[in-house]
């Protein structure tokens, strides 16, 4: 075992033991009563009579149930499931015994709720294997002081603690209420790698059950009594604001109980607040239909407060930035101009990717109650923490007045990091002075975006007469932002280097969207390298392999954010899986790695040709996220990842036209369907005892590049511009 | 304003709403049936997918006043305990991920296996394409369906 020092959390532990029973962690009810805490499972365990709180993460039922919080929300990435998991893993209980809940915003306890940048279990994975090894050691303590002994003469597994040697047993729920109050041990032993029970298994996802019954879990589903329903409309375009509008008329159409706008501006505007539309009309009524009907009555005037953007001119300030803008960031290794003009070969090729929207399945709401003197705020938000911020400025408001729970949250993708709905839904509560759910219809949705920014990048690349890479130089714009990364691969990895990130300017709103940069770098180097590798003469794989052997052995310059053995061990890892090399009549093969997240993916599309139109057949992945904590939940996210990389670059693209979305709904926004994903997926972990890192981001970027390679080999054509099929289904 | 009988999931349930709105909104704001979810508004998610008269239907498109008395089944009522053939699949697989569109999945899978219990891939497709799933679980869905497929033949 390892021992660790707890002095990390003290603190905040014996804040929650100090609490009043039950009183650190409050929670919501759904209205219907169907409270998302009850256990679906057949523990075989009574339902308790008096619940113990050991710690903040872990309460014990007298009859042997363990209630387990998750502090982080629940995006679809799963971590309601293998967080707890983390937990029950060091307290050592069976998993049929524990019982889920998600647990509300607590700063002052929780670190890091949030959910994003793939972070989840990266930044928690301590914090919580010492929950629940605390949890176990003041159990044992427990045990020790009732039968006499000290805890070096006990041990404790599956729910029980034991006596070494001797005959006595008792259950975690006997000893549960005798736990209550114990001092937080000093330091705590946490379990070696390899007698984890739990972790590395697949567990079946907490709220399935719930899920596949149709049982209330969204932000949508919540209700409240005497809730009212809200709707908005913002301006029709980027650089428009209201001005006023026929609210009178709109306030008599039936079903509507008010009708006013709402100003959310802030006086310190955050990164994850609004800063597009700030004035928005707000429509007040008892139920949805007649809101949506009233929308299409509102006679408003917008004013021009700012430019009115066209795509057009989106490309062509991309263009301008590519060859005039200012550099944001940038490196450079050697002498890439002399090693260009010394070079036998020389390749450039330009790739470039549309604004692209998040949609979510489930569209933006939140609820919100404000009275005079506090805030309650629940729904579907990425950063609890920051919607606590923003409302408690719009409010002037302190923080501990406010209070925010998560239900589970129907997508992200990073939209959900933004926290304009729930500010909104806070104003309007305000206005009326009663408890509202905002709802944004899927148009609001798709036109009030913080969208991936577009981008259009040139990349470079020299070869000497041996066909080795000498000179590497990209150059990537974006509006508002650029998508390089300049320390990452092929950095390190080439004797003469440059890498320059590039901004320019647009009033669209932007924002992370799933494997933020990565989403278009991937895809645009790994399908430079491919062309860079044919050029050379040599297998895409072992071209790729090489620089990672430079990268090694004798790397280039200061440093470079990746490990470059781990990089190349997915690479050796598809490889050997996909049967790399091996000719099989009719399948194209196309391949691609990707290092972002912390985490190392390649990925293998093998395509074939099917009524004259290309079909991925099969997806070998190969991922290195260090201990994989839920095995097969792990391989959905691998999974969704890569779909989610095929959809957008083939099919998905946000246009604009006199500053107004000309996107708005599933119509014209094509995502990806049934027919077109690949016949099948295989995911595969490479085993190693690293801390784990993320999986909610990095099985999407590689995706595209393998997807455009494999697309040329059986297309004959090479693909840089996203959308691949703007205009006819290619796929499928 | 108009009182409507509606039969849903085997009760007579009556509501009073204007005739024009969609059955995804009385079930939702009306009958407190929650599972039924609304994802576009213009039939092209599938997530409101119920099933009327034992069809697949887009129920954000189905206006109250045009259901009569046919039979409507939700998510809530496709199975007692959700343990139809599809529901049980769908555990099985751990389909999910957000789950949002797993509702209107699940209803579409079921209504197509009524009508053709042993779907090819092409068959799977056609009639699942109405059904976006945005976090991309499709590979998982359509094993789901064939597990369900030959689950039920044994059965
Ligand atoms: S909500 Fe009915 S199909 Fe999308
Ligand atoms: S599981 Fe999230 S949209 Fe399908």
């Amino acid at each position: 075992m390892t021992r660790i020092k707890t002095s990390y959390n003290r603190r905040s532990f014996m804040k929650v033991s100090a609490a009043a029973s039950g009183g650190m962690l409050i929670g919501f009810s759904w209205l219907n009563g169907c409270v998302p805490a009850t256990s679906d499972k057949k523990t075989g365990l009574a339902v308790p009579k008096e619940w113990f709180d050991i710690n903040g993460y872990i309460k014990i039922g007298d009859t042997g149930l363990v209630t387990i919080y998750s502090p982080n929300p629940e995006i679809g990435q799963n971590v309601k499931t293998s967080m707890p998991m983390i937990v029950a893993e060091e307290l050592d209980v069976p998993w049929e015994n524990v019982i889920v809940e998600q647990a509300p915003l607590n700063t002052g306890f929780y670190q890091n709720q949030f959910a994003g940048g793939s972070l989840s279990i990266r930044l928690s994975w301590n914090a919580l294997r010492m929950a629940g090894a605390t949890g176990r050691r003041m159990l044992m303590e427990a045990a020790a002081k009732e039968w006499g002994l000290t805890v070096a003469d006990l041990t404790a597994k599956d729910g029980q603690i034991l006596e070494t040697n001797g005959e006595r047993t008792v259950s975690y729920g006997e000893i549960a209420s005798k736990a209550v109050g114990i001092e937080i041990p000093e330091e705590v032993e946490l379990k070696q790698v390899k007698d984890f029970k739990l972790i590395g298994t697949s567990i079946k996802n907490v709220d399935g059950k719930k899920i596949i019954t149709g049982e209330p879990l969204f932000g949508l589903d919540f209700k409240r009594e005497g809730m009212k329903i809200a709707m908005i409309q913002h301006p029709p375009a980027f650089g428009m604001t209201v001005k006023d509008f026929n609210a009178e008329e709109i306030k008599k159409m039936p079903g509507v109980t008010d009708a006013f706008i709402i100003d959310t501006t802030l006086e310190e505007v955050g990164m994850f607040d609004e800063k597009g539309f700030l004035q928005l009309i707000a429509i007040v009524g008892e139920s949805t239909w007649p809101l949506i009907q009233a929308k299409k009555a509102i006679k408003a005037n917008w004013e021009n407060i700012g430019e009115l953007e066209d795509s057009s001119l989106h490309v062509e300030r991309l263009e301008k930035a590519l060859t005039s803008g200012k550099v944001q960031e940038s490196r450079i290794d050697g002498n890439p101009d002399a090693a260009f003009k010394k070079a036998a070969k020389v390749i450039e090729r330009t790739y470039s990717a549309p604004f692209i929207a998040h949609n979510t399945m489930e569209p933006m709401n939140f609820f919100a109650n404000v009275t005079e003197n506090a805030a309650e705020l629940i729904g579907p938000t990425q950063t609890p923490e920051a919607l606590e911020g923003s409302v408690a400025k719009l409010l002037n408001m302190p923080l501990e007045n406010i209070t925010v729970n998560m239900t589970r949250i129907g997508g992200g993708f990073g939209r959900r990091l933004y926290v304009n709905f729930g500010v909104e839904a806070a104003a309007i509560s305000k206005k009326i002075g009663a408890p509202v759910k905002l709802i944004y219809t899927r148009e609001d949705d798709m036109s009030q975006g913080t969208y991936r920014p577009t981008y259009r990048a040139r990349y470079k690349a020299g070869l000497d007469e041996n066909n080795n890479l000498i000179a590497f130089s990209v150059k990537g714009a974006g509006l508002p932002d650029g998508p390089i990364f300049p320390k990452r691969f092929p950095a390190g990895a080439v004797e003469n280097y440059k890498a320059e990130k590039i901004g320019g300017e647009t009033n669209v709103t932007t924002g992370a969207w799933r494997a933020p940069r990565s989403n278009f770098t991937a895809g645009a180097e790994q399908s430079f390298l491919d062309e860079v590798a044919e050029l050379a003469g040599k297998d895409p794989i072992d071209f790729r392999l090489e620089l990672f052997e430079r990268a090694i052995n004798n790397p280039v310059g200061e440093e470079h954010d990746y490990e470059a053995e781990r990089y190349a061990g997915v690479l050796k890892m598809v490889k050997e899986k996909s049967n790399w090399g091996e000719k099989i009549p009719g399948v194209h093969r196309g391949v691609a790695a990707y290092f972002c997240h912390s985490t190392y993916v390649a990925e293998v599309f093998d395509m074939v040709m099917l009524h004259g139109q290309p079909k991925i057949k099969k997806v070998w992945c190969a991922v290195d996220c260090g201990i994989v904590v839920n095995k097969d939940a792990a391989k959905n996210m691998v999974e969704g990842g890569v779909i989610d990389g095929i959809g957008h670059s083939m099919y998905s693209k946000l246009t604009f036209a006199n500053g107004a979305v000309s996107e708005m709904n599933f119509d014209r926004y094509q995502l990806i369907r049934h027919s077109q994903v690949p016949e099948e997926i295989e995911v595969f972990f490479v085993e190693n005892e690293i801390a784990p890192t993320g999986l909610g981001e990095p099985g999407l970027p590689p995706a595209i590049g393998a997807l455009a390679n494999a697309m040329y080999k059986a297309t004959g054509q090479r693909y840089y511009h996203q959308p691949f099929a703007t205009e006819r289904q290619v796929i499928g | 304003m108009a009182s409507f009988n509606l039969n849903i999931n085997g009760k007579t349930q009556q509501v009073d709403v204007d005739p024009s709105t969609p059955i995804l909104w009385v079930l939702r704001d009306h009958l407190d049936l929650l599972g039924t979810k609304y994802g576009c508004g213009i039939a092209q998610c599938g997530s409101c997918t119920i099933h009327v008269g034992g069809m697949a239907v887009r129920s954000c498109q189905l206006p109250v006043s045009a259901v009569g008395n046919q039979e409507i089944t939700t998510i809530e009522g496709l199975s007692e305990n959700g343990d139809h053939p599809v529901q049980q699949a769908w555990l099985e697989h751990d389909v999910y991920q957000c789950g949002y569109c797993q509702a209107g999945q699940i209803m579409s899978a079921s209504a197509l296996l009524k009508s053709n219990p042993n779907p090819t891939d092409e068959e799977i497709e056609g009639s699942m394409n109405g059904n976006i799933c945005r976090c991309g679980t499709y590979t998982r869905i359509k094993k789901a369906i064939k597990t369900a497929a030959a689950n039920s033949e044994n059965a």
